[in-house]
């Protein structure tokens, strides 16, 4: 890590956005993660996938719990509110901030300590109602933080940086996701850049709960021979079933592709996923068959990536509970409150 | 036989009863007769923690004093449950009634000589009426309302009004009901002495009050307090506040052409959850709250500490229950207040607001958002569940349509434009309040890191000590604040000067009135004081001083507001007299009356000082 603060002149050409930002406009202030942490190549790609989008950086906002993970949104869009809330409880802050004002983005940022352990009933129950999110788990297998202890997504049998063996087994993020509803569900690698920025932008705009679970090595203490989230260990079992481009409006399809291994999925905001299929007869739309398939791949230790499901008409805690279009926090008096005739009506209801 | 009691407006009536039984509405129907004609009843549920079999009790207490307090005793018994035979009729004061189903013959062992026992035939009257068992059981209720009416003289136009009202819209259930309100009337009139010597007479002494729970109330007051948000985890004695806001919300929160809702409601996992949601919607600039009870508390502490350190508006209803632990979870206490008071680890203290009635439930119940805002803090609703569950006649309630809600210091695009310095933490106007701006505000400004960690005044992470301080200092100003920005505490000094006062607050009200008035026919003369809000207005230190010894009439073990007052306002332990009563059951007048001419007699057989000249 750094303590010198971020510079803030640019290079006068630094490529721009259709709002007129730059790269540099999304980012945080400078990192005090660990040199080589793969949590800051997912800070990159957050970073990357709001420029692409041309999003308002104010209108986003990011929450996370406690954690190495839960630093990070210091680390990228500066110029968004953010909430460092209680350790696994994320997912309720950023589902009430969600529901005081529908229109602005919600970025949810967790751990796997975060999210998988006293997280755990939080995560699967924001899923469950659907909430209109990127919830994002940085998946190390660690505690970081606290120097080193497994955490419940750690494989069993897999031995941490002082050789003890984890005889637990491992919680699945993903498979809890399925599960839980998600109308949305991609894994990742951070030190698959091209994988992961389409990912994400894609979990944008998407309008539901997305989440990704996203392995992200530990450098200091999760990345040697023995674990199962390391770089070494990740690069040689990624299974990617599919690359993921994220089209905007109508651009043309240069490439050809062989019959069956691509796939157009429009969103209802008019943006389109092109997937190019790895496994042709990988479905991200059969939920029951991706289980599976996830499952067999997950018993021979591979790490299955890529865009593992997805809904394209999905429906939002909002859209479930019917709110109105108007943000809850800018109703006035004259929508919310009924005032002394209807309470007089009401008084005489009561005798 | 002992005299039978006499009296006129102004007697107990319990009905026990099997709990699933549908004798709940018959009850209240009971109840609400006796409002309708003019004379002040005070009711109340004693119930069980379960959904059918076991035994239930409602308590009517008649008054056209309009002491709706618990009075203790009954003089008529309404014994419908077998169960609690031996109970039920001990309960009887001498002189008392017991009213009962005489289809089975019982020995006469089982029947006490001081009382005058009134025995019906109800199952032999709905056997020979009905064949559905269900309706049996229905009707069998609205059968002994019926006979009840003849027994005290009840206006039988009046409870045949509210039938109608009640089945407004299902038309075809009145005339049933009427029907069997007949039978039992008729039976009663040709078989029994009617009417008793204890009896209602029309009068005029309920005025234009309401009758109503304070859930009800509370949930309405966080409608007309703009709330839109609200997460919660059912748990007695709470949930119906939150499903009253749901009815509430239904009612006054559509809007009419798109149909859609102006309000969230979201039935969470658990109450971190609960308390989650309302903090990441109340810091998202929504009006949100949650109502739980005592356990629900305890599980929001880490919580509340974030939403106090990181200045989060937040409501919280506690209807308080008997604890601790599961504890008594059908009863009622004022058993959280220093759990409410002192929330979360670490140095925390929070506003807490204590209604007396439904009327106050819905009065602080729309404040409390007001304060929420204008504090960014969390502020309690201290309810309990006499009040909370129980259908309470009270001042009805008002509103003034000019008033608009104050959303407290919000900073906005406009006036960071302006060029506004802004601090999250930073105390502008020296009251300890600083401004925050909302999610999405402006392009490049306001925009700041909310955390649970130290800060600076710029919400720029710091562990220096100066940094914290600082901060913690600023919090305890802003508590200063809030002194003078919850209810005011009320003072009645008694008829002549006194070196005594008591002190009191929440559903002890009632109680403490009645008992007042009759200390008072006894030459005990008191001050008194009812505590509204924490933190304590300096009054209420100055009537502690103002008196040799002050009651503190409290419904828990460990006299908790005692407690609190002792600790935040220097008080000297000596003078403040706890008072306390936790049974589980709502405090009595007789409890109070006893307590204090007790404890009365043995300061004034050694007086401390001398009285005021």
């Amino acid at each position: 890590m750094t303590y010198l603060a971020k510079p803030k002149l640019h290079h006068p050409q630094l490529p721009t956005n259709k709002l007129g930002y730059t790269r540099r406009d999304y980012e945080g202030a400078v990192s005090t993660l660990c040199a080589g942490c793969g949590h800051d190549s997912i800070s990159a790609a957050i970073i990357q996938a709001c420029f692409e989008l041309a999003l308002q950086p104010h209108r986003i906002a990011k929450l996370s719990g406690i954690g190495c993970s839960s630093k990070t949104p210091t680390y990228f869009l500066g110029a968004s509110h953010g909430f460092n809330s209680v350790h696994g409880r994320m997912p309720s802050v950023l589902t009430g901030a969600n529901l005081a004002n529908r229109d602005l983005l919600y970025l949810g940022v967790s751990g796997d300590g975060d999210s998988a352990s006293i997280g755990l009933g939080q995560f699967a129950h924001s899923i469950r109602r659907g909430v209109n999110m990127v919830y994002i788990v940085e998946n190390n297998g660690v505690y970081g933080l606290t120097k080193g202890q497994f955490s419940a997504t750690a494989d069993r049998g897999s031995r941490s940086k002082r050789g003890a063996l984890n005889t637990d087994a491992s919680i699945d993020m993903i498979g809890l996701a399925m599960q839980m509803g998600a109308t949305f569900v991609a894994r990742s690698f951070s030190g698959d850049k091209a994988q992961l920025v389409p990912l994400i932008k894609a979990a944008i705009t998407h309008n539901g709960a997305a989440f990704i679970d996203c392995i992200s090595p530990c450098v200091a203490f999760n990345n040697h021979a023995g674990s199962t989230k390391s770089f070494d260990y990740v690069r040689e079992h990624n299974d990617a079933v599919n690359r993921l481009d994220f089209i905007t409006g109508r651009e043309e399809i240069t490439a050809d592709y062989a019959p069956g291994t691509m796939e157009m999925v429009t969103q209802h905001d008019g943006s389109a996923l092109r997937l190019r299929k790895l496994h042709t007869d990988y479905d991200p739309h059969n939920r029951i068959s991706a289980m599976s398939y996830l499952l067999e791949r997950d018993a021979a230790g591979e790490v299955v990536t890529g865009l593992l499901y997805v809904d394209a008409a999905p429906m939002d805690l909002h859209g479930h509970i019917n709110t109105v279009e108007t943000p809850l926090n800018a109703l006035d008096e004259s929508a919310l409150i009924p005032g002394a005739a209807a309470l007089e009506k009401l008084n005489a209801s009561l005798r | 036989m002992s005299q039978p009691i006499a009296s006129i407006n102004d007697f107990v009536v319990k009905f026990a009863n099997v709990n699933g039984s549908g004798s709940a509405s018959a009850n209240t129907l009971f109840a609400k007769t006796i409002l309708r004609m003019g004379v002040p009843v005070a009711s109340r549920n004693i119930f069980p923690s379960n959904i059918q079999g076991l035994p239930t009790w409602y308590e009517v207490r008649v008054s056209e004093a309009g002491h709706i307090g618990r009075r203790g005793g009954v003089d008529l018994m309404v014994a419908m449950n077998p169960q609690t035979w031996d109970q039920d009729v001990e309960e009887i004061e001498t002189g008392g009634y017991l009213f009962y189903d005489s289809t089975k013959p019982l020995p006469k062992s089982k029947f006490r000589d001081d009382i005058t026992v009134i025995g019906m035939p109800l199952t032999e009257i709905c056997n020979r009426e009905y064949t559905d068992a269900r309706q049996r059981q229905l009707f069998k209720n609205i059968i002994y309302v019926g006979a009840l009416g003849a027994l005290l003289d009840l206006d039988g136009a009046a409870i045949e009004a509210l039938l109608s009202e009640q089945f407004k819209g299902k038309d075809k259930l009145i005339q049933p009901n009427v029907h069997a309100l007949h039978l039992g009337r008729d039976y009663a009139l040709k078989t029994l002495k009617c009417p008793l010597d204890i009896r209602v007479k029309r009068t005029d002494a309920v005025g234009n009050r309401i009758f109503i729970d304070g859930n009800s109330a509370a949930a309405l007051g966080a409608v007309y307090g703009g709330a839109t948000v609200a997460a919660w985890y059912p748990i007695t004695p709470s949930s119906s506040m939150a499903e009253a806001f749901m009815r509430h919300c239904a009612r006054f929160r559509v809007d009419p052409e798109t149909k859609k809702a102006r309000y969230a409601i979201i039935q969470a996992e658990d109450e971190l959850a609960s308390i989650g949601i309302v903090i990441g919607a109340g810091w998202n600039g929504a009006r949100a709250f949650t109502c739980t009870s005592g356990p629900g508390i305890s599980l929001m502490q880490e919580f509340i500490g974030l939403a106090y350190f990181a200045e989060i508006p937040a409501v919280i209803f506690d209807v308080q229950r008997g604890g601790p632990s599961t504890g008594m979870p059908t009863r009622t206490q004022q058993s959280d207040i220093l759990s409410c008071a002192y929330a979360s680890h670490g140095d925390t203290k929070h506003v807490l607001l204590f209604p007396e009635d439904p009327r106050e439930c819905f009065e602080f119940g729309a404040l409390a958002f007001d304060l929420a805002d204008r504090l960014q803090t969390p502020i309690f609703v201290m309810q309990d569940l006499d009040i909370g569950m129980n259908d309470w006649l009270c001042e009805p309630f008002t509103w003034d349509d000019t008033r608009r809600m104050d959303r407290g210091k919000i900073m906005t695009a406009e006036m960071l434009d302006a060029g506004k310095e802004f601090g999250r933490y930073l105390d502008v106007d020296g009251d300890g309040i600083p401004y925050r701006t909302l999610p999405g505000t402006h392009p490049t400004r306001g925009a700041y890191f909310t955390r649970g960690t130290t800060k600076n005044r710029y919400a720029k992470y710091s562990e220096e000590g100066p940094v914290y301080v600082d901060n913690m200092d600023r919090l305890i100003q802003k508590f200063e604040t809030a002194k003078k920005l919850v209810p005011a505490p009320l003072r009645r000094n008694a008829k002549q000067p006194t070196r005594f006062g008591a002190i009191y607050f929440g559903s002890t009200t009632p109680a403490m009135k009645e008992a007042l008035e009759a200390l008072e026919q006894r030459g005990i003369h008191l001050d008194i004081l009812r505590v509204r809000g924490f933190p304590f207005a300096d009054e209420v230190l100055r009537f502690v001083a103002e008196h040799d010894k002050v009651f503190l009439v409290e419904q828990n073990r460990d006299a908790q507001l005692r407690t609190l007052l002792i600790n935040e306002g220097s008080v000297d332990p000596a003078r403040v007299v706890p008072v306390l009563h936790y049974d589980g059951t709502p405090i009595t007048a007789r409890f109070i009356i006893a307590a204090i001419a007790e404890k009365l007699s043995a300061f004034t057989v050694t007086p401390l000082r001398k009285a005021a000249p």
